[in-house]
């Protein structure tokens, strides 16, 4: 696909937000090119819902200059939301009517008209794999059902810009593959697509861009091996039976991190088969016995422990 | 607004939401014409001889029950209008906390007719209801002597104080942050037909009660429908119920457009 030069899909410049005392968003800056899929990546708590929520019309910002498909979401509301389709966190159907009458709803709000809204209707829940469900009550749909039709419903409209607010938060893992694969459907169909997740392997496996954020503040924005770049590469990690094993290891190393409650040792490493032999070869010089020995390159947890000085998983929650 | 354009259609739309959730969920419609049946049949049959035989004057040259249902009629059917208005808050309330309101809220649509198809699916239900009511009424005695021209009129005002207490029950369904508190906040309106002239001329109660039954909205509602239905003197209560429903609308409306156009609490 040619890549011109074109108008940003959103652009956000100094984006403040708080609910009372608690500041929730602390000047965020985003950039997302028309076309490409943008992660933005935090623990719960971060600040992503409002983030979407800002973007997408449904809540004001205290402040920052925002263009969301070239308008501003606070003097043009309608200008932005007929530019945008929505999936929330939480699914945004109305649990008393049909599938197919939840679409057909969105048709008419879309003023389709009658026949292009059963057709677009019908053509969507043959895409999502809903057709056998289309006449039954949303209430008896499963998770996975109801986040394929609520995503629909967001598309109903054949929007240009997409917000999926967590799209596969409490998914099974077939599910999560599907919501994936239909996610990079709609990339491929030129659409923009902008995603929230606390789960860097997906943001790692769909994303051109990934920005992440911590306490409403962006720690680091890139391509996800720009951002696997940032961390000084990856580690072998060396496992011993006692604790003089992981002394001796140490010793004779004079490198790695030292985590003493799990008797392993960190070594700095590039990853490949020289270093890896040089590494074991002056273990057996000395007669040190591993335990156990893995090799890891650098991930997104990494990142993410590097700019924040904590683990994706030992977060502390901020509500 | 590019929106206003649409605002028929998107309300349109809105109703045959409302009016599918009504019919495929009918507990609350057969239940908001239950209760005034019910409350219809015990004042007929429990207390209607004893209370038709006080009513003195009020009732023309019948006596005992048959005066009684006459009388009370009017004020079954505003008990069942203000019961409606619970309903329409309940259902406005739990409608709120559905994650589609939020859809809808970064849709490209005519905002108010969210509301609106709430207020008109509901006054239907409430007219459909009020039917029933009457159709009953009939049978069980209620004889009015009005002709097609009064019967008309008295649809009319029948529409007005429901399409006014309808908007004030959105509002109260949207003040208040559970559904529990929603379904407490439009009780009152249910004591005001008693507080009044709906079950016993005002004229028998005491001077204080009496003031307020004289002049609180539902009195010249009630005693608007009697002249039309049985063309006892109106004086100036066709004029006060309009008033009083004109102004119930516009605060209904006002205050409902405000509280929707908040800020979603998160």
């Amino acid at each position: 696909m040619a890549t011109t030069p074109s108008r940003p899909a959103i652009a956000a410049a100094g984006l403040r937000k708080s609910f009372g005392n608690l500041v929730v968003l602390d000047g965020i800056d985003l950039h997302v090119a028309e076309g490409t899929i943008f992660a933005l990546l935090g623990p719960n708590g971060a600040g992503k819902t409002t983030t979407v929520q800002i973007l997408s019309t449904l809540i004001g910002a205290d402040g920052g200059e925002i263009r969301v498909a070239g308008h501003d979401p606070a003097r043009d509301p309608d200008e932005v939301r007929a530019a945008i389709g929505v999936t929330g966190q939480f699914s945004a159907v109305d649990n008393l009517l049909t599938g197919e009458e939840n679409l057909i709803l969105m048709a008419d709000l879309h003023h389709l008209g009658r026949a292009e809204g059963r057709r677009r209707a019908a053509g969507l829940l043959d895409q999502f794999d809903l057709a056998g469900a289309a006449k039954k009550p949303v209430a008896t749909y499963s998770g996975g059902m109801r986040r394929r039709l609520d995503l629909a419903m967001g598309l109903v409209g054949d929007p240009r810009l997409v917000f999926l607010d967590e799209p596969t938060a409490g998914l099974d893992p077939r599910s999560r593959r599907t919501m994936w694969q239909i996610i990079r459907d709609l990339a491929a169909d030129g659409v923009t697509v902008f995603l929230t997740t606390q789960y860097l392997e997906e943001a790692d496996r769909l994303a051109d861009r990934i920005a992440l954020l911590d306490h409403g503040r962006l720690v680091a924005e890139g391509s996800p091996d720009e951002l696997k770049r940032l961390v000084p590469g990856g580690h072998i990690r060396l496992q011993f039976a006692d604790f003089d094993g992981l002394e001796a290891a140490a010793r004779a190393l004079g490198e790695g991190v030292r985590e003493e409650e799990e008797l392993a040792l960190n070594v700095p490493s590039d990853g490949g088969v020289k270093s890896l032999r040089t590494l074991l070869d002056r273990l057996d010089a000395v007669s040190i016995e591993v335990e156990e020995l893995s090799v890891h390159t650098p991930d997104l947890d990494d990142v993410f422990l590097a700019l924040t000085g904590r683990t994706e998983h030992t977060k502390e929650s901020v509500r | 607004m590019t929106t206003m354009r649409y605002a028929l259609s998107d309300s349109a739309t809105m109703l045959r939401r409302n009016l599918r959730h009504a019919l495929r969920y009918p507990s609350l419609t057969l239940l908001v014409a239950g209760i005034p049946v019910i409350f219809l049949l015990l004042f007929v049959y429990v207390f209607g001889e004893t209370l038709g035989a006080g009513l003195g004057g009020a009732a023309g040259s019948l006596d005992g029950r048959a005066a009684y249902v006459n009388y009370v009629t009017p004020g079954i059917i505003l008990l069942g209008v203000a019961g409606t208005a619970q309903g329409t808050a309940i259902s406005v309330a739990m409608d709120m906390t559905e994650g589609i309101i939020a859809r809808f809220r970064t849709m490209a649509i005519f905002r108010p007719s969210i509301l609106t198809g709430h207020v008109v699916g509901s006054t239907i239900q409430t007219m459909l209801g009020m039917a029933i009511v009457i159709g009953v009424a009939l049978l069980v005695g209620f004889r009015p002597t009005a002709d097609l021209i009064e019967w008309i009129a008295t649809i009319g005002v029948l529409a007005m104080i429901t399409f006014a207490l309808t908007w004030l029950s959105v509002a109260l369904g949207l003040a208040p942050k559970t559904v529990e508190a929603a379904s407490n906040l439009p009780m009152p309106l249910m004591l005001l037909p008693f507080l009044g002239s709906g079950f016993v001329p005002t004229d028998s109660m005491p001077a204080a009660l009496r003031w307020f039954a004289d002049y609180q909205p539902f009195t010249p509602v009630m005693e608007t429908l009697r002249g039309l239905l049985f063309g006892t003197p109106i004086g100036d209560s066709a004029v006060l119920a309009v008033a009083w429903c004109a102004a119930i609308t516009l605060v209904g409306y006002l205050w409902a457009k405000k509280l929707f156009n908040r800020d979603p609490a998160r």
